[in-house]
C-alpha cells in the first residue's frame, strides 16, 4: 500500500510492524544520550510537508523525522502559498507532484481530502489529519506510548473523552485500540457521541457520564474541545469542564496505573485540569517525543516499499 | 406531411390499460391511429417487433442549467441526453442564474428550447423572488408564459407562512406547488446521509429528519389550503410514509422519486466520491428500500431524475466542497428495469406509468402521458432485454457526474419519437 491514508484500512500485522520499528528509533531509556539516532536511511529522498491547517507538533515532528532519516523536507503552509491565490487542491498538489517528491505528507480541514487526492496522483500521500476523519499517525503514537508502560494492548480498557464527533483522533484510536483487542469507551455530551460510533468498530461502548466511563480504565484520553470544529453551540460551553473536565478526583475511579494522554495541545481548565496535566499519570510528552520515533518509521515504511 | 408507422410493437398505455401488439400511425406530430395492420401509405416505417412501445416518457425534475450555467449544460445538449434516454418531455426547475422567477426569464426558455431541444421542455417557474423564500415570485405571469409548476428546487421554502401564501396562489392558477424538503437548520453542513458511513467517514450528516420535518410541516399546510403539492425527490422511509397517510386522508399530493434513491444507499459509496453525493443524500438501505415498495404501491406517483450536472472542476475539489447532484436522464429507464421491473416489484406497465401518466397527471397535462388519436405524437420505444454498458464519457450530456459510469444494464430505450419524428435510436 502506497502512503498511509488511516489506521481503519491497516490490519493488525501492519501496524505491529510499524510500533517494532519505531521502538529502535525511540532514544535509549537508560543512556545520558537522549536525543535520537541520526541515521540516513532516507538520503537522497525528499518529502514535502503540505499544511492546510495549522499544527505545531505534527507537523515539526514530520520535519524532524525526515531529517533524521536523511532525507529532505520542506514544509508548505497553505496561508504562505497559492492557495491564498485561490489555487484548487487538485493544482497544487499537481504543481507540487511535477517536483517529484517521493511523498507528500498532508493536512487538511476536509475529510477525505486525501483520499481523494490519492485517486489521481502518483505520489504516496501520508495523512497527517483530515478533516474530522482519521490521524493514523496520532493513533500510532499514542499506541506505542501506551505500550511504553503496559505490556499489551489486548485486554485493555481505555476511556477516550471530548468531543468526539469531530475528532479525527478518536477515530484512527478506536480503529487502532479495536484491532488489537481493547475496549474502548467514548464520552462525551451527547451532541457530541453520535450513537453510530456503536458499530464503528468492535468492543465499543458509549456513555454520556464520565465517572462511568473512567471506572477500572487503564488508559485515559483527553481530547481538545476543538472550537473551530464547532459550527453550532452543540453543548453549553460554561458547563464543559464541569461535567466533561478531567480533575483529580477522577483519576482515583481509574485503575492505580492508569496514565492520561492528550494529542495536544491541551487548553487548561477546559477540558483538563492542571493538576492531572502535570501529574505523574500524565504521559502527554512522551506523546510528543514519540510522534518523532514513530513519523520515522512511517515515512520508511513509505518511502523504502 | 411527416407520417411515420410503428409496427408490431408490444404497446402498453397505462392510461387506457391497453396491453397488445399494435401498429401506431403517426401524422403531422399526432398519433392519427392506434391499430393492426394499418395502411400507411407515404409513411416512414419502423419494424417495433420485439420491441415495448410506449407513451413519451416525461421527465418532470431535470435542471438544464440555462441561462447561466451553459459549461455544465444547455437547453440542448439536456434535451439531447433526454431523448438518449428515452425521454420525450422534461420540466427545468428554475434555479438557473438569472433565477427563472418572472415571465421574461420563462419566455426565454421557452423560445430556446423551441430553437434548440429535441424534446419538449416545459420550464417550472420559481416560489419566490431569486428562490431566496421570502417574496413570491411572478407565478400568475410565468403560468402565462408556459411555466407548469413552482418550485424552489434546490432550496426549501423555510418560511412556512412564504409556503402557504405559495400554495393559497397557486391553487388559484392550477399550479402544483413542488417543494425541496429540507429543514436548512438540522441540514445545515451536512454532506452525506447521517448514519454509520458519515460517522466512519467523518463527514457531517443530513439526517432524515431534516427531510420528514419539512414533508410534514407542508402535508399540514397542503390540507389548509387545499393546493396541489408535490413532495420532489422524495427519500426516507417516513416521507414516504406520510404522504401515504395524506393521500389516503384524500389531500391532494403527490410525491417524485429518483432512480439513484432506491438503487444505492449510503453505504454504496467509494469512499469520498463526489459522484455519489447529491440532495436528498443517498440514504440507508432501509429508506431505499421504502422509495422502491413506495412506488409500487402508490405513495409515489413518479420517477424523476433531478438530473443535475455539474462541470468536470466543480467535483473534481475536496468532498465537503463538491456541489450536489448527479446526471441521470441517461440511465433511468435501465435502473428503473434492474431494481424494480426485473426483480418483479413492479410491472412493465406500472414502470411506464411512472414515467408517463404519473407525472402527467402531477402536472395536468392533458394530451401527454398516454396514447390516443389525436395526441401529440410523443413515443418512446423500450427494449427490456438489450444489454448495454453507460459510458459517460460519450453522455450526450456537457457534465460527467454520474456514480453509474461502466454500469451494464439490461433494458434500455430504444427509440425517441417526438412529435412524431425520431430524435434518437439506440446504437
Amino acid at each position: 500500500m502506497p502512503g498511509l491514508l488511516g489506521i481503519e484500512p491497516l490490519d493488525r500485522a501492519e501496524i505491529e510492524t510499524i510500533l517494532e520499528r519505531a521502538r529502535g528509533f525511540q532514544p535509549p531509556r537508560n543512556s545520558q544520550d537522549h536525543s535520537f539516532k541520526r541515521l540516513d536511511s532516507l538520503r537522497g529522498r525528499m518529502v514535502v510537508n503540505l499544511f492546510y491547517e495549522t499544527s505545531t507538533r505534527t507537523r515539526t515532528s514530520f520535519e524532524i523525522a525526515a531529517k533524521r532519516l536523511g532525507a529532505d523536507a520542506i514544509s508548505i503552509t497553505a496561508s504562505a502559498s497559492s492557495v491564498t491565490k485561490g489555487e484548487s487542491l487538485v493544482d497544487t498538489l499537481n504543481t507540487l507532484t511535477a517536483m517529484r517528491p517521493d511523498a507528500i505528507i498532508m493536512r487538511h480541514a476536509a475529510s477525505g481530502a486525501p483520499h481523494f487526492l490519492s485517486r489521481y496522483l502518483p505520489t504516496p500521500i501520508i495523512n497527517a489529519g483530515d478533516g474530522t476523519h482519521e490521524h493514523p499517525t496520532q493513533a500510532l503514537l499514542d499506541a506505542l506510548t501506551i505500550l511504553d508502560r503496559l505490556p499489551r494492548l489486548e485486554g485493555l480498557r481505555v476511556a477516550i473523552i471530548g468531543d468526539i464527533a469531530h475528532s479525527r483522533v478518536a477515530r484512527s484510536n478506536i480503529h487502532l485500540l479495536s484491532k488489537f483487542g481493547a475496549e474502548v469507551v467514548l464520552c462525551g455530551p451527547a451532541p457530541l457521541l453520535p450513537p453510530e460510533f456503536v458499530r464503528i468498530a468492535p468492543g465499543v461502548s458509549l456513555t454520556t457520564n464520565m465517572r462511568e466511563a473512567i471506572r477500572d480504565v487503564d488508559v485515559i484520553m483527553m481530547l481538545r474541545v476543538q472550537l473551530e470544529r464547532q459550527h453550532e453551540a452543540a453543548f453549553p460551553a460554561s458547563e464543559y469542564f464541569t461535567f466533561y473536565g478531567l480533575r483529580l478526583e477522577h483519576i482515583e475511579l481509574a485503575k492505580p496505573d492508569v496514565i492520561v494522554m492528550h494529542p495536544g495541545p491541551i487548553n487548561r481548565g477546559r477540558e483538563i485540569a492542571s493538576e492531572v496535566a502535570d501529574s505523574q499519570r500524565s504521559v502527554i510528552l512522551n506523546q510528543v517525543e514519540n510522534g518523532v520515533a514513530v513519523r520515522m518509521a512511517v515515512l520508511e515504511r513509505v518511502l523504502l516499499n | 406531411m411527416p407520417k411515420l408507422v410503428i409496427r408490431n410493437g408490444r404497446v402498453i398505455d397505462p392510461a387506457t390499460k391497453l396491453d397488445a401488439i399494435r401498429d401506431v400511425f403517426c401524422v403531422n406530430g399526432y398519433v392519427a391511429e392506434v391499430g393492426e395492420k394499418l395502411r400507411a401509405t407515404g409513411a416512414q416505417e419502423f419494424d417495433a417487433t420485439g420491441l415495448v412501445v410506449a407513451p413519451g416518457f416525461i421527465d418532470m425534475h431535470v435542471h438544464l442549467r440555462e441561462p447561466g450555467f451553459e459549461y455544465s449544460e444547455s437547453i440542448e445538449s439536456g434535451s439531447r441526453a433526454a431523448a438518449a434516454g428515452g425521454f420525450t418531455s422534461i420540466c427545468c426547475m428554475p434555479n438557473t442564474s438569472p433565477v427563472n422567477d418572472s415571465p421574461t426569464v420563462t419566455s426565454y426558455i421557452v423560445d430556446r428550447a423551441k430553437r434548440d431541444a429535441v424534446v419538449n421542455v416545459f420550464p417550472i417557474g420559481a416560489i419566490t423572488k431569486n428562490s431566496a423564500g421570502e417574496e413570491l415570485a411572478a407565478i400568475g405571469s410565468m403560468k402565462q408564459a408556459g411555466i407548469v409548476a413552482i418550485s424552489d428546487d434546490g432550496k426549501p421554502v423555510m418560511n412556512a407562512r412564504v409556503m402557504r401564501r405559495a400554495m393559497e396562489f397557486a391553487k388559484a392558477f392550477d399550479l402544483p406547488v413542488i417543494n425541496h424538503c429540507e429543514d436548512l437548520h438540522l441540514s445545515a453542513g451536512g454532506d452525506m446521509h447521517e448514519g454509520d458511513m458519515s460517522v466512519r467517514l467523518g463527514l457531517r450528516g443530513i439526517p432524515a429528519a431534516s427531510e420528514d420535518v419539512m414533508v410534514a410541516r407542508d402535508l399540514l399546510l397542503a390540507e389548509l389550503t387545499g393546493a396541489r403539492y408535490h413532495v420532489a425527490h422524495i427519500s426516507s422511509r417516513r416521507s414516504v410514509e406520510m404522504v401515504r397517510e395524506a393521500k389516503a386522508r384524500g389531500l391532494l399530493v403527490t410525491s417524485e422519486a429518483t432512480p439513484h434513491h432506491f438503487t444505492l444507499a449510503d453505504a454504496d459509496m467509494p469512499p469520498y466520491d463526489s459522484n455519489y453525493k447529491m440532495k436528498p443524500p443517498l440514504r440507508s438501505t432501509c429508506d431505499a428500500s421504502a422509495v422502491a415498495e413506495g412506488l409500487a404501491s402508490g405513495a409515489i406517483d413518479v420517477i424523476a431524475t433531478d438530473h443535475a450536472p455539474h462541470s468536470g472542476n466543480d467535483k473534481m475539489q475536496e468532498f465537503e466542497k463538491c456541489p450536489f447532484g448527479i446526471i441521470g436522464l441517461e440511465t433511468a429507464i435501465g435502473l428503473t428495469l434492474e431494481r424494480l421491473v426485473h426483480p418483479g416489484k413492479v410491472s412493465l406497465a406500472k414502470m411506464i406509468e411512472l414515467f408517463t401518466l404519473g407525472p402527467a397527471k402531477v402536472l395536468g397535462f392533458a394530451g401527454r402521458g398516454r396514447i390516443v388519436t389525436g395526441g401529440p405524437a410523443d413515443i418512446t420505444i423500450l427494449d427490456p432485454e438489450r444489454t448495454w454498458t453507460y459510458d459517460v464519457n460519450r453522455s450526450c450530456s456537457k457534465s460527467r457526474n454520474s456514480p453509474f459510469d461502466g454500469h451494464q444494464f439490461r433494458g434500455g430505450p430504444a427509440v425517441t419519437v417526438v412529435s412524431g419524428e425520431i430524435v434518437w435510436r439506440a446504437q
